[in-house]
């Protein structure tokens, strides 16, 4: 399963061509990092590779994954995780009914399904935390939600939209370490767009400049 | 798919009705009404309007009080909505104004023509001390001919709905930083509120400032409660022809259907040609850079009328509740003497609500899934908003008289008139665009990336749409309820007409309860009437509260 992003470019509506054309591949396993400056279309880019590009942008270029088109399927359909800036927990869920709703519906039966949610927060260090308001959850603990909510959905390439940008420094360094360990155990691609070097530092892989339009 | 389906929904529901009751009050205003035997198009209906006694009258008097309700209510919410501005800001004014927004105008009217009647309250306390009067003077303080009380009553509602919508577009404005601007050019700050900030608030609330022109030149309850009674207004003129036993009178009463569409259509554009002569004109003065003094005065009359009217709200209130309980109330006397339950023992106030509520609730439902409905067929569509939304505001902007009449022939021709289904129906075309301005904006703010996040999860439309958009949208979607249901408790002429008298409920006997004798019924009536829509916006703040206890991120105003 290999994530190849080839002659990308993308324009808000009625707007240029934010960044020069981006040709990249991600094997499994690998964690790539798009570096650039904010207003690069950074954080646009995430959302068409994930499918959430608002009407009206225009594109060209293609995604496959392993030679299969992405950009035909609906979002739902793609199988690719999102870890968004804000983690974008559901605030009407308790942390378990986040969990649960990322879940695979492959996990059947509702004791395998508690069973799976109560481990998934073990391993983010968060046991016990099933009947938690997300939103009376620290920075650091809603980041830690968002992973294994995404991870438990078994994606096929996970993108991470910077994922620490929100963090105090202390926090940071944490939680890089908890994120890449996690991400790089799945074996599955990973797509990471960041204006922080540290961040691609810690990920350890391949870092592509993003360049803005000729 | 989806979207097409949607579409037409609406576009039965909705557009049809009013476009064919249109046509069929255009086609008896011109001489067509093949029930009564009429077929040949002629101008009979028009002669006959000219030659009705008091016509003319009832023209000027549709236009003296339709424009005085309106100049009146915009001057005093333009003074109102700037003093709770600075006093108690916006969100605690918003507070202040929106459960007077509840109250339907038919139980404000009446709890006005209680207050103010001469028999009334006030010449009740003011009796006999200060006035020496045994008997009720005769005065016409309430049906006066010249409808000043019916301007009163116009005011009373569209002052504190015109404030509320000021506050909300006050609050878009960069208010402070202009008027510190103004001030420091040597203005008094209500001078800088009326050539400053005024100008550029007006463009954002016209709309509403024109459609209470549009209301208050076609109401019918208000008018028929506060109103003058001969002659009328054109409204309740119209009304009385159509419901006249010579069914040959129904060819004048849709050519004066037709002509009142016609008056508030020119009305608005007279109002608009106005407005662009008055700005020219300010434009000059202001070139001359005038600076006035007085504003202290200004903003205290403003103070005193908008107390004034609070306790005239607060007094009708009063007026009503006491008058329900009352048994035995002499004249002069400023209390009931002798105190009785039995306007609420008797049957007729809780049948007329459970009508009102047999009516109200599917209207609400119906609205609600069809506003719901339309705005997800939106957010599925690559293009953004649809733009035939504005079909869905047509019944706010058509005058209810010009297609109702209409309807009812449509809805006599398939045998629908009279029953519950056809009142609901015609209920449901008027809640569905409040229903869709009290939740398009909430569910257009919300944020993007939870629906994201869903569908990286894994969740197709439909999933998103009943697990998150719906649940994350609770508050909304109850207010939207609430406003709903109050829309319909209010309604008076479609159910008058698709009723066809058969189907009563709070407003129409209040409406009939108040041009009689029985003070006490009338009053339970009207509480009733209020109480329903205040029941429903309370039950749409409480509720979210009681689901999402547990849950901080769902607190305060919208979702998320």
């Amino acid at each position: 399963m290999t994530l190849a992003l080839h002659e990308i470019v993308l324009a808000p509506p009625g707007e240029n061509w934010l960044f020069a054309p981006l040709t990249l591949e991600v094997a499994p396993g690998q964690i790539v990092s798009v570096m650039g400056p904010s207003g690069l279309g950074k954080s646009t880019l995430i959302d068409f590779v994930g499918g959430h590009l608002a009407p009206g942008f225009r594109h060209r270029g293609q995604v496959t994954l392993s030679g299969q088109d992405l950009l035909g399927i609906p979002a739902e359909a793609r199988r690719v995780g999102v870890l968004f800036q804000d983690a974008a927990l559901f605030p009407h869920l308790s942390v378990a009914g986040n969990l649960a709703f990322g879940l695979s519906p492959e996990v059947m039966g509702r004791s395998a399904r508690r069973a799976a949610i109560s481990e998934a927060l073990q391993r983010a260090g968060l046991a016990g935390f099933e009947a938690r308001d997300p939103a009376t959850l620290s920075g650091g603990q809603r980041a830690r939600v968002a992973l294994m909510r995404t991870l438990l959905a078994q994606p096929r390439v996970l993108l991470l939209d910077e994922p620490f940008s929100r963090l105090d420094a202390a926090l940071r360094d944490d939680l890089r370490g908890f994120v890449f360990d996690h991400v790089r155990a799945q074996g599955i691609p990973v797509l990471m767009v960041t204006h922080d070097p540290g961040d691609a530092q810690a990920a350890g892989g391949r870092m592509i400049a993003l360049e803005p339009f000729a | 798919m989806m979207r097409t389906i949607v579409l037409s929904l609406v576009a039965l529901f909705v557009l049809a009705p009013t476009l064919a009751g249109l046509w069929e009050t255009l086609r008896a205003a011109v001489g067509v009404l093949p029930a009564l035997g009429y077929r040949q198009p002629s101008v009979e209906p028009w002669r006959m309007l000219a030659g009705l006694p008091g016509v003319w009258t009832s023209v000027r008097l549709t236009l003296t009080t339709g424009f005085a309700a309106t100049i009146l209510s915009l001057g005093l919410a333009s003074g109102l909505a700037a003093l709770i501005w600075a006093r108690w800001g916006l969100r605690a004014g918003g507070r202040l104004l929106a459960p007077l927004l509840a109250v339907p105008h038919a139980a404000l009217a009446i709890g006005l023509a209680f207050l103010i009647a001469p028999s009334g309250w006030i010449a009740r306390l003011l009796s006999p001390g200060l006035t020496g009067w045994q008997t009720p003077p005769d005065w016409a303080t309430v049906q006066d001919p010249a409808g000043g009380a019916l301007i009163l009553g116009l005011v009373l509602k569209e002052t504190a709905f015109l404030t509320l919508v000021m506050l909300a577009a006050l609050g878009q404005l960069p208010v402070n930083r202009h008027l510190a601007a103004a001030r420091a050019l040597g203005w008094g700050t209500a001078q800088a509120w009326a050539l400053v900030i005024w100008p550029q608030l007006y463009p954002m609330i016209r709309l509403p400032v024109l459609v209470v022109l549009s209301y208050s030149l076609s109401v019918v309850d208000v008018a028929l409660i506060l109103g003058p009674g001969t002659p009328p207004t054109l409204a309740v003129a119209m009304l009385r022809w159509f419901s006249s036993p010579d069914l040959s009178m129904m060819l004048p009463a849709s050519a004066a259907a037709l002509a009142l569409a016609g008056i508030v259509l020119v009305s608005v554009m007279a109002w608009i040609g106005v407005e662009k002569v008055l700005r020219l004109i300010a434009r000059r003065a202001l070139g001359f850079g005038p600076r006035l003094t007085g504003g202290r005065w200004v903003s205290a009359g403003f103070g005193v009328a908008g107390l004034g009217l609070v306790l005239i709200v607060i007094g009708a209130g009063l007026a009503v509740l006491v008058w329900s309980f009352s048994f035995r109330w002499g004249f002069p006397d400023a209390l009931p003497t002798q105190f009785t339950l039995s306007g609420w023992q008797s049957g007729a106030g809780w049948s007329a609500l459970g009508q009102t509520l047999l009516v109200g609730v599917p209207a609400t439902a119906i609205s609600l899934g069809l506003a719901a409905l339309w705005l997800e067929a939106e957010d599925r569509r690559a293009k953004g908003p649809f733009a035939i939304e504005i079909l869905i505001y047509l019944p706010l902007l058509v005058p209810q008289v010009a297609f109702l009449f209409g309807l009812n022939v449509v809805a006599l021709r398939h045998g629908m008139s009279g029953g519950l289904i056809a009142v609901i129906w015609a209920h449901a075309i008027f809640v569905l665009p409040y229903a869709m301005i009290a939740l398009a904006g909430p569910w257009r703010r919300l944020d993007p990336e939870l629906l994201r996040a869903g569908a990286a999860l894994g969740a197709g439309p439909w999933r998103r749409f009943f697990t998150l958009k719906l649940p994350l949208l609770l508050r909304p979607l109850l207010v939207a309820a609430a406003v709903g249901l109050s829309v319909s408790v209010a309604q008076y002429l479609p159910t008058l007409f698709l009723g066809a008298g058969r189907v009563a409920t709070l407003t129409t006997e209040a409406v009939a309860l108040a041009s009689g004798a029985d003070r006490r019924l009338t009053a339970v009536h009207a509480i009733l009437q209020m109480l329903v829509p205040m029941a429903g916006f309370a039950l749409a703040a409480a509720i979210p509260g009681v689901i999402y206890h547990n849950r901080r991120g769902m607190r305060g105003g919208g979702a998320a």
